[in-house]
């Protein structure tokens, strides 16, 4: 909590959740405050992913509260998630894209699905949405299977963004992407959720981008934050984790694990 | 005790699967029952269930009633019996053949085909894409599949049972001589609405079971290409099963008193 009484956006206490018997959030502690945009790094299998799908509630936890805006989110019923999760909006590392949809009724799925929006209406906002991602409105009325992944990506931000969510999670973001579409995608998603004002929670493990898009790092390494601070401070974080991870030395305290 | 832990954990895994199929089954029908309703999923999925599996089931249809009239012709000419063949027909099709037949060739069709999409949708991620566009995949996916199903196979199956009528009519008119109109009038005044009712309410039952099993497996399917071959498979095998088990539940609730 805030000197000034207004709770952080997501605040997350004690998180845990093993699948079977691995233990991957082994009683994890973060805070997101509101309008910034957190980045959190780790190698694969450190439970990065599965923290982000607790918080928009596709795993339950096991133990520890997630609040959202200052209200607990763990054990609420269907209709009443249903209401917190309008706030979310989430670009997936494959894109996730309706393959059985055209580009701009992805684009404007939750606005009609969730916020019953008229189709025309929605199909405006579509067009723009896309616009605001650099794509055409011819590029709407394709399929996503014949975008290339580059455009994949864009359309997925544009649905992700479509609903003016006030928190956007970001999953693996550029992975998958040549280096410079990576940073084309980093420069629309700074600027868009700017632009909404929302606050972002990413999760990546290419420092080039988590630089870009960052206000704030954390470091997540068997379940638990062993590092956070403002972007600035990465390079002189005095952590030797920390350090294997940005410089990517196969030496170093970070074993990786051969099984999932 | 070696001999009894293998029984012990088949036992268990069979629990284990049965209680899952039945707690899917149960949020299935709930999220089915009550709004929203998706009526555009519904109509698609009818036309894609329906309309498209028609000529498959009346192929599968019009070659089971002619080889229906041939062998019962061929085994009832041993004790002079032959004039039971158009019975023995409309009989078999209505209440058996026609919705066992057309369930387990839709089974293959479009059983499959819904495993492989769900199951698809699920290792993309874009069921949990669903989820975080506030809409519930239950609704948005299972849903309109289960009802489309239930709905589309009694008619496929009232099809089913002209065309293989029909088949059998033109086997023995055509080939073993029957005289066309004492044909059909003994088709006709040997069948009873039971007959063909028992057979459309299996076929409600095996649609169900056919969408639901594509939807079971499609959506625990997990592990990226082979996951959702292995789903497909499953999908297919434990619904043409459970037509048979429930063809004989269904048979023993009308006919047995």
């Amino acid at each position: 909590m805030s000197a000034g009484g207004i709770p952080p956006k997501i605040q997350v206490r004690g998180l845990c959740k093993a699948f079977g018997p691995k233990q991957v959030l082994r009683g994890l502690d973060i805070e997101v405050a509101r309008g910034s945009s957190l980045v959190v790094i780790g190698g694969s299998g450190s439970g990065k992913s599965v923290l982000i799908k607790s918080i928009i509630g596709l795993v339950a936890p096991d133990s520890g509260s997630i609040e959202i805006d200052g209200e607990e989110v763990t054990g609420l019923s269907p209709s009443e998630r249903a209401r917190v999760t309008r706030k979310f909006g989430m670009l997936f590392q494959g894109g996730a894209l309706f393959d059985s949809l055209l580009v701009w009724e992805n684009v404007a799925f939750g606005l009609i699905e969730a916020q019953r929006m008229k189709r025309a209406e929605a199909k405006e906002r579509a067009i723009a949405t896309l616009a605001q991602v650099g794509l055409g409105p011819d590029v709407g009325h394709l399929r996503p299977s014949e975008l290339s992944g580059g455009m994949q990506k864009r359309v997925s931000l544009a649905r992700a963004i479509a609903t003016r969510p006030e928190i956007i999670f970001f999953d693996e973001p550029t992975t998958g992407l040549d280096p410079i579409m990576g940073s084309v995608i980093d420069g629309l998603i700074s600027d868009c959720v700017k632009k909404l004002g929302a606050t972002a929670l990413s999760i990546t493990h290419d420092m080039a981008s988590a630089r870009r898009i960052a206000d704030h790092i954390a470091m997540i390494f068997e379940g638990r934050i062993i590092w956070h601070g403002p972007i600035a401070d990465i390079d002189r974080s005095g952590n030797p984790y920390v350090e294997q991870f940005i410089h990517g030395k196969a030496d170093g305290p970070i074993r990786m694990q051969v099984r999932a | 005790m070696p001999v009894f832990a293998p029984i012990g954990r088949a036992v268990l895994t069979l629990l284990a699967v049965a209680g899952r199929i039945a707690l899917f089954t149960t949020g299935s029908v709930g999220h089915g029952l009550t709004p929203p309703f998706y009526l555009r999923l519904i109509l698609r999925q009818m036309i894609d269930i329906g309309f498209y599996s028609l000529p498959v089931v009346g192929l599968t249809a019009i070659f089971t009633g002619m080889v229906l009239a041939l062998q019962s012709f061929t085994g009832f000419s041993r004790f002079s019996a032959e004039s039971a063949v158009p019975n023995i027909v409309v009989l078999s099709m209505t209440r058996e053949l026609g919705p066992v037949l057309a369930g387990l060739m839709v089974a293959g069709r479009v059983g499959a085909a819904i495993a492989a999409e769900i199951g698809t949708m699920r290792v993309t991620e874009q069921i949990d894409a669903l989820t975080t566009l506030s809409t519930n995949p239950f609704k948005y996916l299972v849903a309109p599949r289960l009802i489309a199903g239930t709905l589309m196979l009694p008619l496929l199956v009232v099809v089913a049972d002209i065309i293989g009528v029909f088949g059998g009519y033109m086997v023995s008119v055509y080939k073993l001589g029957f005289n066309p109109t004492t044909y059909l009038r003994n088709t006709l005044d040997f069948l009873e609405t039971l007959d063909v009712v028992s057979g459309l309410v299996k076929a409600g039952v095996f649609g169900f079971i056919v969408t639901l099993m594509g939807c079971y497996h499609g959506y625990r399917s997990k592990g990226g290409a082979q996951g959702v071959g292995a789903a497909t498979t499953n999908a297919v095998v434990s619904a043409s099963v459970l037509i048979l088990l429930f063809n004989y539940i269904v048979t023993t609730l009308f006919f047995s008193q």
